[in-house]
Parts: C-alpha cells; structure tokens; sequence
C-alpha cells in the first residue's frame, strides 16, 4: 500500500498530536492514530460520535495543521450529484445558444461549469481537505454515490470526460450516527469513534477555548456536564455546550451573581430542551454543588 | 509477550488475529486485513498500543461492540485476559453480543430491578426457537402491498413530472439543442415521496407468549418489503433486532433474532422499556416523524406513571402511535387495564392486534388516513 509523502514532517502519531495541539485541538491517542494512518495511507478518515464532541473541529484541524483549505461539503437528505459535484450553467447555456445565432459554439465549456465542493477538491487535491459533513443525514442513494467516488477519487463527466486527482485527497467524513452506515463505506475508511473526553482533557479544551474562564470554573463545569451525560436526556451536553456553559458563568459572576447561582441561571446553555430541564430541575442544586466542590 | 510480534512470521499473528474478530461476528473485509498490516508496520510497533488502535481504526469494530473487541485484543496478544472491574462488569453484555450481529441493547438500570419485584422473579433469560410455522395469506399480503400502501412523505428528491412548481433546465436544455435553440416549453419537477420510517416495538414477555412468534414473523417481513424500518423487542430488556431481521431467509433471520433477544416469555416492564429506549439519543431519533407501532396487551407490572410518561415522551415524536392490543377485540374496545386506560389518551388509536391477519389490515390502512 503506497505511503503519502506529503505530509513532511509528521512521522508518527505523537507528532501528529503535537501539531494538532498548535492548531487548538486537543486529540487523544486514538483519534491522532486514526488521522495519521489516513494521512499516510491516503484513505479517507470516518469520524464517528456523538453531536458536539469535535468531529466538524478536528477536520478543520487536520487542514490547519496541513495548511491546505477545508472544502466543507454538507449533507442532508435529497443532496445529490448536482449539489455535490458540479452542475452545469443553464440559463447561461440557453443564453449562449441564442446569441452564437449561426455559428457553432461549445456549450460544455469550462465557463459554463458551476464546481461543486467534490469536483473542486478532486481537481485540488494537493491544496484542500475535503470535510463530508454529517453524512448520516444524506440518504442511501448519495452514499451508495460516495462510495463510488470514495474508492476511484475520479469524477466523470459525461460531456467532457473523466476527472482525475492528481494525487489522493484527503476526504474526512463525520457521522452523528442517526443511522447505520453501509458497512462498504466503514470499510474504505479508517475510523474512528469519538467519545466524549475525559474530565481532564475536557477542561483544559474548555480553559483553551475560551480563555476568560478560570481552572476552578472548568473543572466545575466539566464536573457538571459529566454528570449530566450519565442521566437519560433527549439531548446530552457535548463539549461546545460545557464551553458556553464555562463563559456564560463567568459572565455572570463577573457581573456580580454568586457562583452556584451564576451556574444555575446560566443552565439554559448546557441543557436545550424543555423536557430534560424539567426532569433535572428536582437535582439541579445538589448537581452544582456537588460538582463544585 | 511482546518479542512474539518481532519475529519475522510476524504477519501471522495480525492475520489469525482478524480470523479471531471474524469468528466472533465483526464483519472485517480483505481490503481491512491489508490496511491493518500496513497500519501496523507505518506505527513501528512500537507497543502493544499501536498494533490496538491501528486495529481499532483499521478494523473499524462498532462502537457498542469495543468491549469485546479489547477483550478479544488481550486474549490474543497478551494470552489472558486483563481481569479488571470494568470487563467483569459486562461479562454478561459481552456473552449476548458475542452471539450475534446487532447487539446494542441498553440493559434497563439496577433501579428497575429494584422497583419490579415481581417482573425480577419472572425474568426468565431463555432463548427461544421458532418452529417452521406456514406463512399466512396475510403476511403475503403484506410484502405485496406494503411499497404502496404503508404511509408516505413528501421526500427531497425530485422526479419528472407534467405539472411542478421547479422547472426542469437540465431536460429542457436538452430539448432547446434538439430544436435549433428554441425554447418550446419549459420541462418541470416534482417532489417524489418516499416511504415514511417505520419503528415497530414489540412485547416478548410471558403475558403475550401466544402472539410472539407470528409478531416476529411480521416483523420480518415488513423488514424485507420497506427500507426504512427499526424493530425492537422488549420485556423486561429492549433489544434491537433490526439487524437479524434483514437477512433475507426467514428461518436464519428470526433464528439469528431468537439468540439476541434473551427475555422472551418473561415478565413485562413495558414503561421501563420505553424509557430505556428514549433515553438513547439514536434511538429516540428513530421515533421522529416516524409511524410508531407497538403491540403489546400493555399488561405492565411496573409503575404506570412511568409507562404513561414514556408513552407522551414517544407520542410527541411520532407522526402516529398505534398502540396495538390482543385484547381488543372489536372496533368499540374500551380498555380495561389500568396501564391501558392511562395511555389510551396518549396514543392515536388503540386497535386489535390479536392476529396477523388484523396487523396487517391496520398497518396498511395507515396511509390512506390523515395524521391526527
């Protein structure tokens, strides 16, 4: 199997996780020997896990630490090869036809080409990342599409040809899991599941993100949240909401309200949906305490 | 331990290593086998660690199924097992999902236990068989018109179309070439509909040990006619039986079902369940927008507050609830139960469900009637 020469530089996952770490992302082992097998093996990165635990954030690492552009490609349901890869201009076609009168003209032309984000980092691929985002959301017919593309790296037009990647890019899918993925694409690619982090490596990406909040505010808010992933909400706090969780805390303490209470007012930001607040209400004091002290 | 992997046959332990996975049910492809051998050599080794995650990444084990996969990592590289707290905790999650392909059942808390006396003592984990029953007319029915009678959506993909509110460019460019440029008419797009998902939960306890194996046998089938469809069972566990139930031959599939669920005819604690089942953010999301059916006789043995509540929680999320009871008889049913009456407000219809034949005539009514 052909190893990437283009990642200089990066000769082991260690290293990986130090540049990653440069571009504000906190990786654990697993996930940076993940990446860097991908990388080296130049197959596509699966990112799996659930919503708010850094999947979409470490693509954009990865591309930063590459210093290529990220190329995001979001899906959902009914996204198909004209929202993916490209489409060609009508109205402009049409245009072109009436004023070419007599003479002939090219209608499949480069100018009348839309790129989309898949045709554009094929054609890019040493300068981007392609980020596939969420692709959960898209239906059977889009990954079984994927698939194609995912093996192959080439993209065929039927007007003008076949496009080839000069190299293979770099592709970084991520799945909430809202539904199994076909087991062909897990194959393709290297994967990996990413949980929730531990308190430790949660509260220094909290103290990271958002540098106005205090050591002694992250661990209590990371305290919290990880209590309150083990009861059974609708919606379980992931890391971006411990983040604005930590600062909205410190907003309010810093306007002046005392600190079990400037975490209790501030709740709205870890927990989203009426059902969960109403079944926490009951335990919300003694959760905050006891995650404070 | 470690020098073994240094030998230059080295390759032989990684390669017996993914037949060791493969015999235990992860589904681990050639292409896979390569890139793990190659993962490995790119990592060095240089621990043990390495050849573990290069594995995890390359190999790709489910995540509900890490557990086993480590277990089986240790068994092999290391010779034993490491005999923490954490691994003889869920012994007994590992046994069940070492015997079969979808083995992610939350197992309902100690708390139910606790609760539910009577349902702990009647907890019989058996596995049960299916004998070679005849499939009815009903069940025929049913894959036959299924496509075309069970409740549809409007989906986001388009399809040609007479009359639409997008106009079709890419057609009528087509058209505009063929006639010398000209614009004749403007080609237009609908939205296609798809098939609305389904979620079928059903009862495996004691009380409706009559009707298990035909519901199962439903089950099946409609699996096999609609993409877009989850299956659960429970009793006093909640197994999904998705899985099992897409292997095409029936036999193999409800056999396969048969070695997952392990709470067949035991006691009932239908609220817990269902509590069980929301509490799972993926599977709550099965229920979203989604034609939820449950058939159980709602004879439930824990606490029907709790049961009335998960049945709100799930009516919300659903499209439409069906609650479907042998007990019912006629089309005038009026529940006696106390769970029953509790949750009859809640649902949309309660309905007989006390044979295939009925099921079958309720489900593929459901697309000719208005969401409530």
């Amino acid at each position: 199997m052909a190893v990437r020469s283009n990642i200089v530089g990066i000769d082991s996952p260690e290293a990986l996780e130090t540049a990653l770490r440069a571009a504000y992302y906190l990786a654990d082992e697993g996930l940076a020997t993940a990446a860097y097998l991908a990388l080296a093996l130049g197959k596509p990165l699966l990112l799996e896990g659930a919503p708010g635990v850094g999947k979409t954030e470490a693509a954009k690492a990865i591309a930063a630490v590459l210093c290529r552009r990220l190329i995001r490609l979001q899906c959902y349901e009914g996204i198909d090869a004209a929202a993916a890869l490209y489409e060609w201009n009508y109205p402009r076609q049409m245009l072109a036809i009436r004023q070419a009168g007599d003479e002939s003209i090219d209608i499949y032309g480069e100018t009348f080409l839309i790129e989309r984000p898949m045709l554009a980092a094929l054609r890019n691929a040493d300068s981007t990342v392609l980020l596939i985002d969420e692709i959960d959301r898209a239906d059977q017919e889009f990954e079984a599409f994927l698939l194609e593309f995912l093996s192959d790296f080439q993209i065929s037009i039927p007007e003008r040809g076949t496009v080839r990647a000069a190299e293979r890019p770099v592709v970084v899918l991520t799945s909430n899991r809202t539904r199994d993925l076909h087991e062909a694409l897990r194959r393709r690619c290297v994967y990996h599941w990413i949980d929730y982090p531990t308190a430790e490596r949660e509260a220094r990406i909290v103290m990271m993100r958002a540098s106005s909040v205090a050591e002694s505010t992250a661990r209590a808010v990371v305290a919290a949240v990880g209590k309150l992933r083990r009861e059974p909400l609708t919606k379980a706090p992931g890391i971006a909401e411990a983040v604005d969780w930590a600062e909205a805390a410190t907003v309010l303490h810093q306007g002046g309200a005392r600190w079990p209470d400037a975490f209790k007012r501030s709740i709205g930001l870890a927990l989203k949906d009426e059902e969960d607040l109403r079944f926490i209400a009951p335990r919300l004091d003694a959760l905050i305490a006891e995650a404070a002290a | 331990m470690s020098e073994q992997i240094q030998l230059p046959r080295a390759a032989r332990v990684f390669i017996s290593f993914v037949a060791l996975l493969r015999a235990n049910g992860f589904a681990v492809a050639p292409e896979q086998t390569t890139a793990f051998l190659a993962a490995v050599e790119l990592l060095g080794p240089r621990s043990l660690d390495h050849i573990r995650r290069a594995g995890l990444a390359t190999l790709a084990p489910p995540p509900e199924r890490l557990a086993t996969y480590h277990r089986l990592f240790d068994i092999h590289f290391i010779g034993h097992e490491q005999l923490t707290a954490e691994g003889a905790e869920d012994d007994e999650i590992v046994r069940l999902q070492e015997e079969g392909g979808g083995d992610e059942e939350p197992l309902l808390g100690e708390e139910a236990n606790d609760s539910g006396l009577i349902a702990t003592r009647s907890e019989a984990l058996v596995e049960r068989r299916f004998g070679q029953g005849t499939s009815g007319d009903a069940l025929r029915r049913l894959s036959r018109e299924a496509r075309s009678r069970l409740p549809r959506r409007r989906g986001y993909r388009h399809r040609r179309a007479r009359r639409g509110p997008w106009s079709d460019l890419r057609r009528t460019l087509r058209e505009t070439v063929r006639n010398d440029g000209e614009i004749l008419h403007l080609a237009r797009l609908k939205r296609r509909t798809r098939l609305r998902r389904m979620l079928l939960l059903i009862d495996v306890s004691g009380s409706m040990k009559a009707r298990t194996e035909e519901n199962m046998r439903l089950a099946h089938t409609l699996v096999q006619a609609t993409a877009n469809i989850e299956v659960f069972t429970f009793g006093t566990r909640l197994t999904r039986v998705t899985r099992a139930l897409r292997l095409k031959r029936r036999e193999q599939a409800l056999d396969a079902a048969s070695h997952l669920v392990s709470d067949w005819d035991g006691g009932t604690r239908i609220g817990d369940a269902l509590q069980a089942f929301l509490a799972v953010p993926r599977f709550a999301g099965y229920a979203r927008g989604a034609v939820v059916v449950v058939i159980s006789d709602g004879l439930e043995r824990g606490d029907p507050a709790g049961l009335r509540d998960a049945v709100a929680k799930l009516s919300r999320r659903a499209w439409r609830l069906s609650w479907l009871t042998p007990l019912a008889t006629g089309p005038g049913f009026v529940p006696r139960t106390e769970a029953l009456i509790a949750i009859a407000p809640l649902v949309d219809e309660m309905v007989a469900g006390g044979s295939i034949a009925a099921v079958v005539s309720h489900l593929l009514s459901l697309g000719s009637r208005k969401a409530a």
